[in-house]
């Protein structure tokens, strides 16, 4: 059985009118879903302006999964240093708890913010090589859209996409077989 | 009434990139003349290395003096940053937009100067790296967790490493665009630093929460650091500095401070790079109001310090206090720190034509920073110079030439820095001022037409 290659093709758009207009067209008349494509802009819109998939993702995790480690750090940090050198001072326990617990909330709290940064990397797909299909014309303000087909569908997607307006339409390379 | 001129895309990609991509011949004099303000500092701590910590006025028991007031000051400006970025944002108020990312950058510069100050106070700075970490494996010596000396270190480098993760993290969008609009060289350098940024819904959802998020998780760190910077002094027994109010009084200090060399940077930027369609006198008037707020939370603070200090009758403490307000030259610069630091700028403040004129928002934010920084001088000097009882020895406190190149210099390396930051990436982020495009709105209320935004 010969399966069809699959080609992504980069409409620019130059509203988001335009960009939702012609996705909504590219549903009905090409059957491309949510799944087929990516919208690409030069800021942040509110989710769903373009009939997008909500984002899932599991961000949150991370900041957790960093304030214990960071925490487990700050903690050994402190009881081991004291451990290490028992000083007592007027009878006093060796291990000073409440002095520990600055350090070992900085430590949770770097923990935490180094984690997240991590996650929202991971979580946005970065770093990622190459920038793939993309046109310089979408950080002025030019909504891109890139739509990922079997190559048959290529013709109906680029007649859709320029009918809606679309300034151009760039054809990636075909991929699979 | 706010102003809100109708930008395109491809206008705020120029203008906010023009200084980043080319290069005025300005610049060169500007960094020429940072350069020679940074270099009396540099100057002042290579003589200082040489010649030994002697070249300093300090002598037994004023031990800490213009380093001390100078740390104190620089983590005070560092917390504008926060303050405006992180707060600001999860407000969701539409006037951060221009100002949030001057007010990180200034956080970093200003922290990493404050930094080198106890590394320069040693003498021997290249060996204060013992004190911060574990060492010695031979002898077994640790630092002392129990001291607020080391705390320091562990609250500085948290909130610097966050603060300037967060910088890159929000700016990632920006340096794509630089990426875009650039060639050569420059192409490869935002490329890189851009990580393949392509714009795409899920990206942009998890740079909304990104600001959410670091904001929720810096705040806290930037409460803890002048809390602990506060406890250097709190947790001493020097009298005059043993308050319970200390650490929001810093606090409240420091983002006095901060929000003041907020609105200096801003009316400074907007004059470089003749930013006025992005900095407008709604901005410096948003500014302004914060700042009486900040600044009578700050006079409430120093009231409750005062009255503390004298509600007791103390004697050591109604001395130092009596040496602050009537004995020379403390009482001349206690006048000077009230004048500044509170009875004429938050009058001033209160005026909506001084708010909205950017001249007027430069002097009364510098006033403020004048005073702040006096403020520290003030509470520290006078306490240590006050003789204890069974004290041998002491003496006054004179400034010398080199801690006066020191604190000149550590101006010039936090301009430059910011500087520098300018011509390498956009002072003004981007995708912000592009999203208040999407989002702004024309509301016709009666006759007139009023500036809106669509809020999610």
């Amino acid at each position: 059985m010969v399966v069809a290659q699959r080609q992504s093709l980069l409409g620019i758009f130059p509203t988001a009118e335009a960009a939702a207009e012609a996705l909504d067209e590219l549903g009905e008349k090409a059957g491309i879903t949510p799944d087929d494509f990516d919208v690409l802009t030069s800021s942040p819109y509110p989710e769903g302006a373009f009939g997008e998939k909500p984002v899932a993702h599991r961000l949150y995790i991370f900041p957790i999964a960093g304030a214990l480690c960071g925490f487990s750090v700050g903690l050994l940090l402190t009881v081991g240093t004291q451990m290490a050198y028992p000083l007592i001072t007027h009878g006093k326990p060796v291990i000073a708890i409440p002095a520990m617990l600055i350090v070992m909330y900085e430590g949770t709290m770097l923990g935490a913010i180094l984690f997240t940064i991590l996650g929202i990397l991971f979580e946005s797909r970065l770093p990622s090589f190459g920038v793939g299909l993309y046109d310089p014309r979408i950080s002025e303000g030019y909504v891109g859209v890139v739509v990922s087909t079997t190559s048959d569908k290529v013709p109906v997607v680029e007649r859709v996409m320029r009918d809606a307006g679309a300034a151009d339409v760039v054809a990636g390379p075909p991929r699979g077989s | 009434m706010q102003e809100r001129p109708v930008l395109s895309d491809r206008q705020i990609n120029r203008e906010l990139l023009d200084f980043v991509l080319h290069t005025p011949i300005w610049f060169w004099g500007v960094l020429m003349l940072l350069g020679l303000v940074f270099g009396a500092g540099f100057v002042a701590v290579v003589y200082l290395i040489a010649t030994g910590v002697g070249v300093w006025g300090e002598n037994w028991p004023v031990m800490w003096a213009f380093e001390i007031t100078n740390f104190v000051f620089w983590v005070g400006i560092s917390h504008a940053g926060v303050m405006i970025s992180a707060i600001l944002r999860l407000t969701q108020a539409e006037w951060r937009r221009p100002v949030t990312r001057a007010a990180e950058v200034l956080t970093v510069f200003a922290l990493a100067t404050a930094a080198l100050h106890p590394a320069v106070h040693v003498g021997r700075f290249w060996r204060v790296i013992y004190w911060v970490f574990p060492y010695d494996f031979f002898r077994g010596i640790w630092p002392n967790v129990r001291s607020p000396l080391i705390w320091d270190p562990s609250a500085i480098f948290t909130y610097l490493t966050g603060s300037s993760l967060f910088i890159y993290s929000v700016l990632i969008p920006d340096l794509a665009v630089a990426r875009d609009r650039s060639t050569g060289w420059r192409r490869t350098f935002y490329g890189i630093l851009a990580l393949g940024w392509r714009g795409n819904p899920r990206q942009w959802r998890l740079q909304t929460l990104a600001g959410i998020l670091l904001s929720g998780l810096i705040l806290p760190v930037f409460v803890s650091v002048h809390s602990i910077v506060s406890f250097d002094f709190a947790m001493a027994l020097v009298p005059g500095w043993h308050s319970t109010v200390f650490a929001p009084y810093f606090v409240i200090g420091a983002v006095w401070s901060g929000v003041a060399a907020v609105a200096t940077l801003m009316a400074i930027l907007r004059f470089m790079f003749k930013l006025h369609n992005y900095i407008r006198p709604d901005h410096f008037d948003a500014l302004g109001r914060l700042l009486l707020v900040v600044g009578n939370a700050w006079f409430y603070f120093f009231l409750l310090d005062f009255i503390f200090g004298l509600y007791a009758r103390e004697e050591t403490e109604v001395k130092i206090w009596q040496a602050r307000i009537f004995e020379w030259p403390f009482n001349a610069l206690f006048v000077i720190f009230l004048l500044t630091a509170y009875i004429l700028p938050v009058p001033l403040l209160m005026m909506r034509s001084v708010r909205r004129s950017v001249t007027m928002m430069f002097l009364t934010s510098v006033l403020i920073n004048i005073g702040m920084w006096l403020e520290r001088y003030i509470l520290i000097v006078p306490a240590l110079q006050y003789k204890q009882v069974l004290q041998f020895s002491w003496s006054t406190y004179q400034p010398q030439l080199p801690e006066w190149g020191l604190v000149i210099g550590s101006f010039g390396l936090v301009a430059l820095g910011v500087f520098l930051f300018a011509k390498i990436f956009p002072i003004i982020p981007i995708y912000e001022q592009k999203e208040s495009q999407v989002f702004a709105a024309e509301v016709k209320v009666g006759k007139v037409t009023v500036p809106g935004v669509i809020r999610e």
